[in-house]
C-alpha cells in the first residue's frame, strides 16, 4: 500500500474510533448536569445516585475521548502536511480556537467537578459540570467549523503566489451554512447515544428488579432522549441533504447511486447490483423520495453521477471525481436505517413503560440491550458517508486527497503508526468497555446516611 | 514588532506554560514507583495532580493549534518531520491519560501495579523526548528546498539532542519532586524533599552543560542573559528546596523552565526551524507564518481569552491548594459479595 492509502486508513480508523467516545461525552455531560440539578432542586437522593452512577460512565468514556483527541490534532501535521500547508491559514484558526476556548474549559472544569464535591459550594460545583458540558458542545462547534469548511469552503481566497488558501472572513467560516446544519445534527445524534446508554444500563437492572428507583427514572429519561434526539437528527439531516444537493451534488447522487440526472427521482431502500454499483439487478424503491429529500419537490431534478462528472471534468480538468459508490450508497442507508431503528425502539419502549409500568417481557430488555450499538453504528456510518462522499477531495473543489499527504513521511513510518494506533485503541476499547460493564452491573446503590465525615465522591 | 513575531512569542509562552505545568505532572509520574511505598501513598501522589493534569495537557494542544493557525508551514514540516518521535510521545500520552482514570477503577494489586508502570513510562518518555525535539529544533534539521524534512528518527538522536532530552527529564523530575513536597505532608513529603536534593545535583549539572553548549553554539547576547538567569534560578530553587522552602523552590524551577524555553526560542529567532542542509531552506518567522488577517483574528481571540483561561486555571490551583495526606484517601470498598443491592460507604468506589 502507498503512503496515501496507509494514511487514509489511519485517519479513517483513528477518527471513527475517536468518535465512538465523543458523542457520549457531548450528550451525557448535559444529562449528568441535569440529574445533579434535579438533585439540588428536589433534594431527592435518587437523583444523586443517578448523577454518580452515570457520572462514572461519563468519566471512563471522557478519558478515552480526550486521549484519542490529541492524535487528531497532531495527525494533520504528521500525515497530511501538504494539506496543512495549503489550508493552515483558514483551517488552523478554528482548531486553535477550539483548544483555547473549549479544551481548557472542559478539561479544567471536569477536574473541578471530579474532585470538587466537598471543596466547592453545591451551586458552584453544579456550575462546573454545566461548564464542562457547554465546553464539549462548543468544541464540537469549532471542529465542525473546520470540517464544514472542507465540505463547503467559504471566507477564503487562493493566494496567486503561494497557491495556498488565505482567510478573508472568519465570520463566514463560523457561520457556514454547512456548519449550522451539521452542528445540531451531530448533537442530536450524540444524544441518541446517551439515550441508548441510559436505556441499556437501566434495562439490565430493571430486568433483575434491582435499584428500581434509579433505573425506572433513567429508563424513562433514556427513552425520551433517544426518541426526541432521533427526530431531531432526522430533521437536521433532512436540512443537510438539501445543502448537500446544492453544495456537493456528487455526494447527493452517490448517496443514491443515481447515475443519470432524473426528475421525480425515487429512493431505493435496498438494492442488489454489481459490485461497483453501476448495474442494478433488484431493488425496493420509494417513488419521488430522493427528489423530495434533495429539493423538497417530488418532481425536482436530482443530478446524476455521470452528469456531475462531465461538469467537473470541464471545471477542474479531466479526471475522476466519483467517490466509491457502494460505500456512499450503503453507508447512507445504514446511517438512516440504524438511526430510525433506534428511534422506533425508543417509541415502542415509551409505550410499554407508560404510566410507570415496568414491562415483564424478556424481549423488551433484550431489545434495549441490543439496541445500544444502533446509534453508535449510525454515527460511524454518517461520518464514513460524509467523508468518503467528499472524495477525491479533502477540501471540496480546491485540494485532492492525493495532494494532501505528507511528502517526506516513509510508508514504513505510517505502517508503524497505523499498527500502534490500531493495537493501542483496541486495547483501550476493550478495557474501557469492560470497566463500564463492570460498573453498570454494580448498579447505583443507596448511600448510608450520616457516615463519618464527608468524602470526595470521586478520587483516583 | 510585527504580528508574526508576536505569535512566535505567544507560542513560546504556550510551550513554557506546558513545560511548567505538565512538567511537574511528568515528574510526579516518574517518581511514582520510587517515592510511593504503598498503594495509599501512590494514590496520594496521583491525586495531587488528579484535578489539574488534564487542563495542563491542554497547553500542548493549544501550542499545537496555535502553531497550525499562525505558522502552518512550521507545524507541517515539524510534525511530519518528527513523525516517529511524535508518535512515541502521543502513544505515551494516550496511555498515561487513561491510566489515572482506569487505575482507580479496580482494587487489585496486580491491576494497579500494571498501571503504575504505565504511568512511569508514559511520563518519562515524553519528558525525555520533548527535550530531544526542542534541542534539535535549535540545532537545525535537514530540510530540502520545499522545507520537507529529509532525515529520520536516528537523525534526531544526536548527542546534543539526547543531552537536551536528559535535561528536560531531570528538570521535570526535579520540578515534580518539589511539587510533591509542596502538596503532600508527613513521610511522603520528607521523602520527596530528600529526593529533591539528589535530583537537583543531576539537573543542575546537566542543565548547566546544555545551556553552556547551546549559548556557545547558537547563543546571542540577549539569550546569554536568560540562560544565566535560568541557571541562577535553578540553583536558587534547589537551594530553597534543600532548606525546606518548597514554595520558593517551586517558583525557582518554574522560572527556570520559562527562561530555558525563552533561551531556546530566542536563539532560534528569526528562524522557526533552521535547515542544516542549506540555510536558505530554513523556515523563518516570516516565510512560515499565516497571512495578516488570520494573525489579526487569532490575536484578538488570544488577547480576549487567554486571561480568562489563566484566571480559571489559577482558581483551580487555589481550590486544591491543601496538602494531601494518607487520611484524605478514601479506603477501597469491601469486595461486594452481597450482590447489586449491597450498601457501600459514602463516596465509595475510589
Amino acid at each position: 500500500m502507498s503512503v496515501l492509502e496507509l494514511s487514509r486508513w489511519q485517519f479513517g480508523i483513528t477518527t471513527v474510533y475517536h468518535f465512538i467516545f465523543v458523542p457520549l461525552t457531548l450528550s451525557l455531560s448535559y444529562l449528568v448536569a441535569g440529574m445533579q440539578t434535579a438533585w439540588l432542586i428536589r433534594k431527592d437522593d435518587v437523583y444523586l445516585r443517578m448523577t454518580k452512577f452515570f457520572g462514572k460512565i461519563f468519566l471512563i468514556n471522557f478519558a478515552v475521548g480526550v486521549v484519542t483527541g490529541i492524535v487528531q490534532e497532531f495527525q494533520f501535521g504528521m500525515n497530511w502536511s501538504d494539506y496543512s500547508r495549503f489550508v493552515g491559514n483558514v483551517f488552523g484558526a478554528p482548531l486553535a480556537m477550539e483548544a483555547l476556548l473549549t479544551f481548557f474549559l472542559e478539561s479544567t472544569f471536569i477536574g473541578l467537578w471530579i474532585f470538587g464535591w466537598n471543596k466547592l459550594s453545591p451551586r458552584v460545583h453544579l456550575a462546573t459540570i454545566w461548564l464542562t458540558a457547554i465546553g464539549t458542545s462548543l468544541s464540537a462547534f469549532f471542529i465542525l467549523a473546520a470540517n464544514s469548511w472542507m465540505q463547503h469552503p467559504v471566507g477564503y481566497r487562493v493566494d496567486p503566489v503561494t497557491h495556498r488558501v488565505v482567510l478573508t472572513d472568519i465570520w463566514a467560516v463560523l457561520t457556514n451554512s454547512t456548519l449550522l446544519a451539521a452542528w445540531p445534527h451531530v448533537l442530536f445524534a450524540a444524544f441518541m447515544v446517551a439515550g441508548a446508554v441510559l436505556v441499556a444500563a437501566s434495562a439490565w437492572h430493571l430486568a433483575r428488579e434491582s435499584h428500581l428507583g434509579v433505573f425506572r427514572r433513567a429508563m424513562k429519561l433514556g427513552l425520551v432522549v433517544t426518541l426526541v434526539a432521533g427526530i431531531g437528527a432526522a430533521v437536521t439531516g433532512d436540512v443537510q441533504a438539501r445543502l448537500m444537493d446544492s453544495q456537493q451534488p456528487m455526494k447527493m447522487a452517490s448517496a443514491e447511486a443515481l447515475y443519470n440526472t432524473s426528475d421525480a427521482a425515487s429512493f431505493s431502500l435496498i438494492t442488489v447490483g454489481s459490485l461497483n454499483g453501476s448495474k442494478e439487478l433488484w431493488s425496493v424503491r420509494v417513488p419521488y423520495l430522493l427528489s423530495l429529500i434533495a429539493t423538497l419537490n417530488p418532481h425536482g431534478t436530482v443530478q446524476g453521477i455521470n452528469n456531475v462528472e462531465r461538469a467537473y471534468d470541464k471545471k477542474y480538468g479531466p479526471g475522476s471525481y466519483k467517490p466509491v459508490i457502494p460505500v456512499t450508497y450503503w453507508s447512507f442507508r445504514l446511517m438512516a436505517g440504524f438511526g430510525s431503528l433506534a428511534a422506533l425502539l425508543a417509541a415502542i419502549g415509551l409505550w410499554m413503560t407508560r404510566a410507570r409500568r415496568i414491562p415483564r417481557s424478556r424481549w423488551f430488555y433484550r431489545a434495549a440491550l441490543w439496541g445500544l450499538p444502533l446509534p453508535y453504528l449510525a454515527i460511524a456510518m454518517g461520518w464514513i458517508f460524509t467523508e468518503m462522499g467528499r472524495q477525491p477531495w479533502t477540501v471540496f473543489g480546491l485540494l485532492t486527497t492525493a495532494r494532501s499527504v505528507s511528502p517526506g513521511v516513509a510508508a514504513s513510518s505510517v505502517i508503524i503508526s497505523l499498527a500502534v494506533y490500531t493495537l493501542l485503541y483496541a486495547g483501550l476499547a476493550a478495557i474501557a468497555g469492560w470497566l463500564t460493564v463492570r460498573h453498570v452491573k454494580k448498579g447505583a446503590p443507596a448511600e448510608t446516611a450520616g457516615t463519618a465525615e464527608p468524602r470526595p465522591v470521586f478520587q483516583y | 514588532m510585527n504580528l508574526a513575531t508576536f505569535w512566535f512569542i505567544l507560542i513560546a509562552i504556550l510551550w513554557s506554560g506546558y513545560f511548567v505545568l505538565e512538567g511537574f505532572d511528568f515528574g510526579v509520574g516518574i517518581l511514582l514507583p520510587f517515592l510511593g511505598r504503598d498503594d495509599t501513598e501512590r494514590r496520594v501522589m496521583i491525586n495531587t495532580i488528579g484535578p489539574v493534569w488534564d487542563g495542563n495537557e491542554v497547553w500542548l494542544l493549544t501550542a499545537g493549534g496555535a502553531m497550525f493557525a499562525a505558522f502552518p508551514l512550521w507545524y507541517a514540516s515539524l510534525f511530519s518531520g518528527f513523525y516517529l518521535a511524535l508518535l512515541l510521545i502521543l502513544a505515551a500520552l494516550i496511555v498515561r491519560g487513561v491510566c489515572f482514570e482506569f487505575r482507580s477503577k479496580v482494587d487489585s494489586p496486580r491491576w494497579r501495579a500494571g498501571w503504575d508502570r504505565a504511568i512511569f513510562a508514559g511520563s518519562a518518555l515524553p519528558a525525555l523526548l520533548w527535550g530531544v525535539a526542542f534541542a534539535n529544533i535549535v540545532r537545525g534539521v535537514p530540510l530540502n528546498a520545499e522545507h520537507v524534512y529529509t532525515g529520520n528518527l536516528l537523525t534526531l538522536l544526536n548527542w546534543y539532542g539526547l543531552l537536551g532530552g536528559l535535561v528536560t527529564l531531570s528538570l521535570f523530575t526535579l520540578h515534580g519532586a518539589i511539587f510533591l513536597g509542596l502538596r503532600t505532608d508527613g513521610e511522603l513529603r520528607q521523602r520527596a524533599q530528600r529526593a529533591t536534593v539528589r535530583i537537583a545535583l543531576a539537573a543542575v549539572s546537566l542543565a548547566a552543560v546544555f545551556l553552556a553548549v547551546t549559548q556557545f553554539s547558537y547563543g546571542k547576547p540577549a539569550t546569554d542573559v536568560t540562560a544565566a538567569v535560568a541557571a541562577v534560578t535553578l540553583i536558587g530553587g534547589a537551594a530553597a528546596a534543600a532548606r525546606g522552602r518548597e514554595g520558593w523552590a517551586f517558583a525557582g524551577t518554574a522560572v527556570t523552565l520559562v527562561l530555558a524555553v525563552a533561551t531556546l526560542f530566542g536563539d532560534l529567532y528569526p528562524n522557526v526551524l533552521p535547515s542544516s542542509t542549506n540555510a536558505a531552506y530554513s523556515l523563518t518567522v516570516n516565510n512560515a507564518s499565516s497571512a495578516h488577517y488570520t494573525l489579526v483574528v487569532m490575536s484578538w481571540v488570544a488577547i480576549i481569552f487567554t486571561p480568562i483561561v489563566l484566571g480559571y486555571q489559577a482558581w483551580t490551583y487555589w481550590v486544591f491548594r491543601k496538602r494531601l495526606t494518607r487520611s484524605d484517601i478514601v479506603p477501597p470498598q469491601a469486595p461486594s459479595v452481597t450482590g447489586p443491592d449491597a450498601v457501600e460507604p459514602v463516596g465509595g468506589r475510589p
